[in-house]
Order: C-alpha cells, then structure tokens, then sequence
C-alpha cells in the first residue's frame, strides 16, 4: 500500500446558475500520494454517493493534459500549483494536512453549471468567429507544394498547442481571453496558409471576445504563468500589432 | 448458445480491378443536385476525427447538418488525445513507399482479417488528407528544407508518418474542428454540445432520427433527419482501464445495435504495448506512452527473477534480456502492436517484470541519449517524457520507464458496406466506430487516417447513393416512431433512478473491466471465456438490483451518464465473449491459448474463419445471431504473419 494523506477539502457548491453557491467542508482521510488530483476527487465522490450525498460535479475527459476539458482553481490557482493541467497534479504535491480549496474557473463569460463545471462555449464562438482558414474539403494542393521554413512552422506549432481550457480566462484579473484569441491567430498567422485571412480573422475574433463579455489585457501575465501548454504572452502582443493594423486599414478603407 | 449461421450481409464491394474500385465508385456514385441537397439533413454524431470531418464537408456541399457530442466543445473528443501521427502514401522520403504498400501493410498488419476494398480505398484517400490538413494550418513537422518531415511508426519498414510533435491528434483534430466551427458560422451547421445520444429512430426500418438527453438540464429531446452518421469511437473502456479518455463508451453504437444494426467482430481489440504500467486500485485510467518511443528505446527486462527488485542501474548489461530484439532479430523494439504486448506479458508471466507487482517492463533510453544527446531526445520526446515524469514522479532521462501493455484501441464496431452504411437503410458509420478497415489488429498510426479519410472523403461522396432516393424532410419528429423511442429512454433513465441501491456505477464497471481484463483480455481460452459468459449475467442482475444514482434526471447529472454507460457495457460485453469464443484461432489482437504454435506464436485459421463475424441482436444477450461476411484475397494471399 503506498503512503496516503488526510486533507481537508474546501470545495464550491452550485446548483445551477441561479443558485449563489457557497464553499462546502469535506474530509478527504486516507488519499493516496500516487492518486492524481481528480482520482482524489473519485475516490471522494464515490464516499459521498454510499453515504447519500450529491457527488461533486467537475469536468474531465483525457485525463493526460490534452483535451483542455479539466478545469478547477486549487488554492487560488488555475489547475493549481504546478503548470499543469488538473488531471496532471497529482497528490504527491501536497502535504498531509492540507486544507485545499477548489472553485470551477470563474468568469462572467463561463457560467456555472453545477459546483466545480462551467459553460465554455462563448470560447467555440470566437473560434466561429474566424479561427479558422477558409480552404474547402478537397480544394487542397500537394502539401510539399508550400515550403515553410521550420522555424516558422514550429512557432505556429507552440502557439496552435492551445487546449482551450480556459485557465488563462480564469487568471486574469480583467477575465481576458486574449491569450486564448492570441494563439489562434498567432498560429494561423505564423504559416503562409493561414495569412491571407489574418485581417479578417482578426478584427472578427477580437470583436466576438469583447461581445462574450471578457475583458481586456492590462498586462498582467498571469494567464501565461497558468497556461499549462506554456503559451507565450508574447502572441498577445503580436495579436495587438496585428490588430491595429487591421483596424486602421479598415478605418481607412 | 450462438444460433446457427444466416444470411451475410452484402457489402457492396465495386467490381473492378482493385485498384480502379474507388474511382469507379465515385464515377458511379450518385448526385444530387445543389438545390436539393439544401434540403436534406444529415444528423451527425460525434465530433472527433471522423465526425467533424464529415459534419464540415457536408455542409461545404450544402447538406444542412445537425451535430451532436457529449463533450462541453466538440473540440474534445476523444481523437484530440492522440500523440504519434498519422500514416500516408507519400512517399516524400523516397524510400519506397507506395499506395499498394501501405495497402499491403495494413492488410497484413490486419492479419488478414480486412476487406481489400475497403483498405485499398484507405491507401488512396492517405495522400489527399495530408494535403488537406496542411491547407487548413496543420502544423506537421516539418525538415530544415521547409518540406513536410516523417518518421517510421509502428512496425513499418518505410518512413509514412507525418506527426506534430507528440500531440498530431490535437492538431488534426483542432483543424477539423475549425472546418466546423467555419460551418456552424456559416450557419449551416447546428450544434449541439454536452448532448448525448441515447437512442436510435427507425422510421420503416430507415434510420431517420435520434433521441438525447440535453446533459445541462436533463431534457429529452427528438432530432429528426434524413440519414444518420455515428462517428461516436471505440468501446475500448469496456475494460474500465484504458487508454481512452474517460467518457469514451458505446452507448451510442450499443444502442444503434439493439435496434438492429449489426456489431461485427466485437472481439478485435488492441492492447498497446507501452503504456504506464497500473498503480493503484483507485486508479482511473491508463496513459498511453506513444510507441514513437520504441523508435529510440529499448525494452528488456532481467534475465533472473532474482534481480527483478533491483535498482534498473544496478543490473549488468549481460544480466538484460532485451527479449523484442531476441525474438524478433528483424523488427526488435518496433515489432508490432500485438506481438510485443504478449511478449511483455509472457515475460511477467514468467516472473521476470519489474515495478509495483511484477507487471512491467524496462523501456530504456540510455543509448539513445548516449548515441544523440539529452537535447535530441528532448526534442522528439519532451512532452511524453514530462508526462511520465509528472505521472511516476521519476525522470526518464536518467532511470529506464516501466511500461506494461493496456488496452487502446478497438478494431470491431457496428458492420459497414463500401458506403460505410449499416445493413439499417439510412445508418452509416464512421472512424473507430465501425469496423471496416483494420481486421484484427490496427497498425500505428492508421485510426487517424481512417477517421479523416471517412469523414473528409468517403462519406460526403457515399451518401449520396443512399439519399438520391429519400424524399428530404418525408419524416419530422411528430412521427409516432419518434414518440415510442422518446418515451423508451424516458423510462430506461426513470428505470435507472428507481433502483436506489447501494453500489455505484462506477464500482460495477471496476469489476467487469477487470473480469474482461482477465477472461477476455490478452489472452483468451475457452475456459476463461466461459467462465466470462457466466459471470458478466451474475453482474447486470446485480447492477439492475444494486445500482445507486443520485440525483434526478431532470439536471446535470454526472452519475446517471455514467450508469447508462456502463449499463451498456454491461450486455455488450457479453457479446464480445461469444465472439471471443466462437473466433476458434487466434489473429492479430485476438489470442487464443488453443491456437498457438509450440513457440507461442499466434495460429490463424484461414481455412475455417477467414470472415467478418457480423451479429445480431435477437433480444437474448445469451443467444446472439451471427451472420458472416467471407473475405476474399484477390490481391495480397494470406500468409503467416511472420516478424522474426
Ligand atoms: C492515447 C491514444 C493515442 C492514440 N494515438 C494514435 C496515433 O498516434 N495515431 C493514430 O492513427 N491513432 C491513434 N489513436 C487512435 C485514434 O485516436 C482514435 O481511434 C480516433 O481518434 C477515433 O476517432 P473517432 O472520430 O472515430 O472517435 P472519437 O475521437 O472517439 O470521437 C467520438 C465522438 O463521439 C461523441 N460521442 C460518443 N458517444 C456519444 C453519444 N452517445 N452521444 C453523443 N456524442 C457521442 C464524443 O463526444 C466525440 O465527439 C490513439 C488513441 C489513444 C487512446
Ligand atoms: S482531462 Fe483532458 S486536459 Fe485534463
């Protein structure tokens, strides 16, 4: 058997939307150090159900840092201490004793659904906004008929790495999306396929990020301390040249 | 017991040369005109490789398109977690690849247990999906020279694979996801997230509908259209511990089957062979260390069990059995999928596997950072290596990894023809879901193909042979049918609720994934299969007396998602061990102890069971129906499958 901890578990409880939710007290005793964050919260869910309780509502799929589904603030930090994503903490970061707080991501572009899950669809709208390059299925030229340099495509590779999970939203001060809109375009602008819409793209995804209701960069960095692919913040800076330019051209259009 | 054999399915395979099948099926295929593709509605469920692809090349033709995923985004699924890459024809390398080989490959790699027509198909449709992926922004790895890069994967003698870092099903995904999301823009493509698919509309035996339940408020709801697709993946947590993402299941599929659809070879599963090996009993899934690994890596373990608690330092290199290399002299640490997951076990069977209870194996990088540095290695490896090392709490670039196999990926799925449509008029069935193309073992990096290849290509041409003779729009969801299948997933979910027990879901879906794991796992007998098919009843009598879901259905609610998962896996499978046990041979990822030669090798029996096992419901999981489609080589003969 290997080593366990006794923790105590502060965690958010929510009905739904409407309800102001409030922080719950649970006891988790005997966890084990090998366990990741989320099989702690298995193992607790599956004690509340035998003793007729509501389990705890979270959201997780891969659970191997890549499908940007897992999504809990623990101790104040977005996917917790280390950068990483939830399901890739494990208990061995904690001490025996420790009392862990966990909330769901909060802005007021991602609702709550239930306790520790969110809404994060106002995130698909920006990618429909123009997060994409407008090639028709079966349109395509021989993939090796446009050289890119490697350099170029592994910059357009750091910035496409994005898992959309939202921890740089629920970071930031000011519940900014930028560095979620920023590695988009910054990806799809770093390869000769993806520029000849960067204007476009653009003005229309910076547009659909305000009208969700995020709010805007003071420069702060802490969505790139949190961003668990380790995205640059520099991307925002290159989205906001890329931005100004686009609008002024409009403007004088 | 199995009722006697009935009438196979046609799989409307195009005559012709081989070779000449597809175009001709294309040439052949019918249209429809623009004005009236407007008007039908293709109901698309799941968004991952296959789905997506085909939802947004849909709608590109001007199909009106409902999309469903269970996910919160269809970004999400499942595919997003693949990591080593995807197989082409390319042959940018200049080393001798071609359409016919990877064709070859992937039949032989199937052991014989696919249809030439459809793998020759996939081999063609290879070279236009990497040229899709790259004009939609796909970031491949690319060479100095600024062209497209790739590595030799799984097995294969030739460099096919194009990759983006270790995280190619991101990318791949994340660019069919931006082809929807262009759609859903464009307003021809309604979707619907945190949806789940609960059951399947037959409208005069046509499928023309779904039922789901709205996974934020707990609504029930009818969609009607004018054919179906399930692009819903792979049944591989039947297990309970996989490499799948959590909520992967088969519920969709499953539920598709007890309304009439066939399941074909529900017993063609693959187990991976570097995995990280299991630590604990609360332990959720298993993490897939990609096998781009075996590339620079060695696997051994000690020749004596006596040095199997040692420190991995403290081990002579004469005290290693580098046991691939030994027994495959030509393939060594590349031999494929099946063959190195048994010949890791038959080495901890022996008692010589090392780590926590003796199940794993050395997967050793210390030549290789010896021969190209700890920075090389960094570079094609970085992300699996920080994933092992936040996972064990153990660096890999200094103490060998533990890995033990753990299944991944299943071959089986609902029966398809060359139109990827279910013997159910209107049902077609796309990516892992279907069982099409890889017979009984699926080579490395060839889901990924399929999955865009049905999705971008097949499908947005086959559909229209079904449809060109529906009248658009002909059923709405005001059709009786459509009320009966709502009201039999209101009372199934009332039915789940009402039990009130005291087990949880989960519990019971520990307990069969470790009875499959054992009884129908990497090793099969007749003995364990029967033991299986007596036990896995004993369960689901147990689960519909003892099951516990809290809450209602009328709100999110996470706990009855997951009960009517593992309900269904609770009767499939039963299904999967009758065909374990009636597929009297042993090919690729399906071992039968019976069936192997006195070296352990794996015996196949063309003779007898060169077909696709094609089942049916019959309403009794003890007495399925299984009709067989036989399998010609017109092409590639059979032969022994031999890696040495
Ligand atoms: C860890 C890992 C690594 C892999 N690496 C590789 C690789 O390198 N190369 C390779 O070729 N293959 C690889 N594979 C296999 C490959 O990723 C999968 O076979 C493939 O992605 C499956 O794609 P799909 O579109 O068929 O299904 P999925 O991606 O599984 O998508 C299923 C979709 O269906 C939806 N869905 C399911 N059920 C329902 C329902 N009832 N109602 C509504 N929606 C539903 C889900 O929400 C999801 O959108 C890997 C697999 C794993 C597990
Ligand atoms: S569950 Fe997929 S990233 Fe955490």
């Amino acid at each position: 058997m290997s080593e366990t901890l006794n923790l105590i578990l502060k965690v958010w409880r929510q009905q739904g939307p409407a309800d102001v939710g409030r922080f719950e007290e649970i006891d988790a005793k005997g966890i084990p150090v090998d366990a990741s964050f989320l099989e702690m919260l298995d193992i607790i869910n599956e004690r509340l159900i035998e003793n007729g309780a509501d389990p705890v509502a979270f959201d997780h799929d891969c659970r191997e840092g890549i499908c940007g589904t897992c999504s809990l603030v623990i101790n104040g930090m977005p996917h917790g201490p280390k950068q990483t994503t939830t399901c890739q903490l494990h208990m061995r970061s904690f001490r025996d004793g420790d009392v862990i707080w966990i909330e769901p991501f909060r802005a007021n572009a991602f609702p709550v659904i239930k306790d520790l899950t969110v809404d994060r669809t106002a995130f698909d709208r920006i990618i429909a906004a123009g997060g994409y390059v407008s090639v028709r299925t079966g349109a395509a030229p021989d993939a090796n008929s446009m050289p890119v340099p490697k350099e170029q495509a592994d910059d357009a590779f750091d910035a496409a790495t994005c898992i959309g999970c939202g921890a740089c939203v629920a970071a930031c001060p000011n519940a900014s999306a930028m560095l979620f809109a920023a590695a988009k375009i910054g990806h799809l602008d770093s390869l000769p396929q993806g520029k000849p819409e960067t204007r476009r793209r653009v003005l229309a995804m910076v547009r659909t990020m305000d009208a969700e209701g995020f709010g805007n960069c003071t420069n702060h960095y802490e969505c790139e301390a949190a961003c668990p692919k380790e995205i640059s913040a520099d991307w925002i800076t290159r989205m906001n040249r890329l931005h100004n330019k686009a609008a002024t051209i409009e403007a004088v259009r | 017991m199995i009722q006697p054999l009935t009438a196979t399915p046609d799989a409307r395979i195009p005559a012709g040369p081989l070779d000449r099948k597809w175009s001709r099926h294309r040439q052949d295929s019918r249209l429809i005109n623009p004005k009236n593709k407007r008007k039908f509605r293709v109901i698309v469920v799941g968004t991952g490789l296959a789905g997506a692809a085909a939802a947004a090349s849909l709608s590109e033709l001007g199909y009106k398109v409902s999309v469903f995923c269970f996910h919160d985004s269809p970004r999400r699924a499942h595919s997003i977690a693949a990591q080593g890459g995807i197989n082409a024809a390319k042959n940018y390398q200049n080393d001798g690849d071609s359409v016919h080989r990877l064709f070859y490959d992937t039949i032989k790699g199937g052991d014989f247990r696919a249809r030439e027509a459809n793998v020759h198909r996939l081999a063609e449709i290879s070279l236009q999906i990497i040229d899709q992926c790259v004009a939609q922004g796909v970031p491949f790895a690319r060479e100095y020279g600024g062209l497209l890069a790739n590595r030799s994967f799984g097995g294969a003698q030739v460099s096919r694979t194009f990759y983006a870092r270790g995280q190619t099903g991101q990318q791949l995904l994340l660019g069919a996801y931006a082809a929807l999301e262009k759609e859903i823009a464009r307003g021809n493509v309604e979707m619907h997230s945190r949806s789940e698919m609960l059951d399947l509309v037959l409208v005069d035996g046509h499928a023309k509908g779904i039922v789901t339940r709205d996974l934020v408020n707990g609504r029930i709801e009818t969609h009607a259209g004018d054919c179906v697709l399930l692009c819903t993946g792979g049944y591989a947590n039947v297990f309970y511990l996989s490499t799948n993402a959590i909520g992967s299941n088969v519920t969709a599929a499953w539920r598709a089957h007890k309304r009439g659809a066939l399941f074909a070879n529900p017993c063609f599963t693959q187990i991976h062979p570097t995995c990280i090996p299991v630590h604990g009993d609360y332990q959720s899934k298993l993490t897939l260390m990609s096998e781009s690994l075996r590339n620079d890596g060695r696997v051994w373990v000690p020749k004596r069990k006596e040095d199997c608690g040692k420190a991995p330092d403290q081990i002579a290199e004469q005290d290693r059995d580098y046991f691939l290399e030994r027994k495959y002299p030509s393939f060594g640490n590349l031999a494929p999928r099946d063959i190195s997951s048994r010949a890791a076990k038959e080495v901890c069977d022996e008692g010589r596997g090392v780590g926590p209870g003796g199940l794993g194996v050395y997967l050793d990088f210390a030549e290789a950072v010896a021969e190209f540095g700890e920075d090389t290695i960094r570079d094609r490896y970085a992300n699996l290596f920080d994933m092992y090392a936040q996972i064990t709490g153990e660096n890999p670039y200094k103490t060998p990894m533990r890995i033990y196999p753990a299944v991944h990926y299943t071959m089986g799925g609902l029966w398809v023809d060359y139109n990827l449509m279910s013997n159910l008029p209107g049902l077609h069935v796309l990516g892992e879901a279907n069982f099409s193309d890889h017979g009984a073992n699926r080579l490395g990096a060839s889901a990924l193909m399929q999955g865009l290849a049905d999705g971008y290509f097949v499908i947005p041409v086959t559909v229209a042979n079904y449809l060109a003779d529906e009248t658009p729009g002909a059923v709405t969801a005001g059709h009786d049918a459509f009320r009966e299948t709502e009201k039999s997933v209101r009372d199934a979910t009332d039915r789940l609720l009402g039990i009130r027990g005291r087990r949880t879901a989960t519990s019971f879906h520990r307990e069969l994934g470790l009875l499959m794991w054992e009884n129908c796992g990497m090793a099969r007998s007749r003995q364990s299969l029967t033991e299986a098919l007596q036990r896995i009843p004993e369960l689901r009598a147990e689960f519909w007396e003892n099951l516990r879901v809290p809450g209602s259905g009328e709100s999110f609610n996470q706990q009855l998602e997951l009960a009517g998962r593992v309900a269904d896996y609770l009767e499939f499978a039963e299904l999967m061990c009758h065909d374990a046990l009636h597929r009297e041979e042993s090919c690729g990822g399906h071992f039968r102890v019976e069936h192997q030669t006195g070296d352990g090798e794996a015996m196949r029996n063309d003779e007898d069971f060169s077909f696709v096992s094609a089942w049916e419901h019959t309403g009794d999981f003890s007495k399925p129906q299984l009709h067989s489609e036989p399998l010609e080589f017109d092409v590639v003969k059979p032969s022994v499958r031999s890696y040495k």
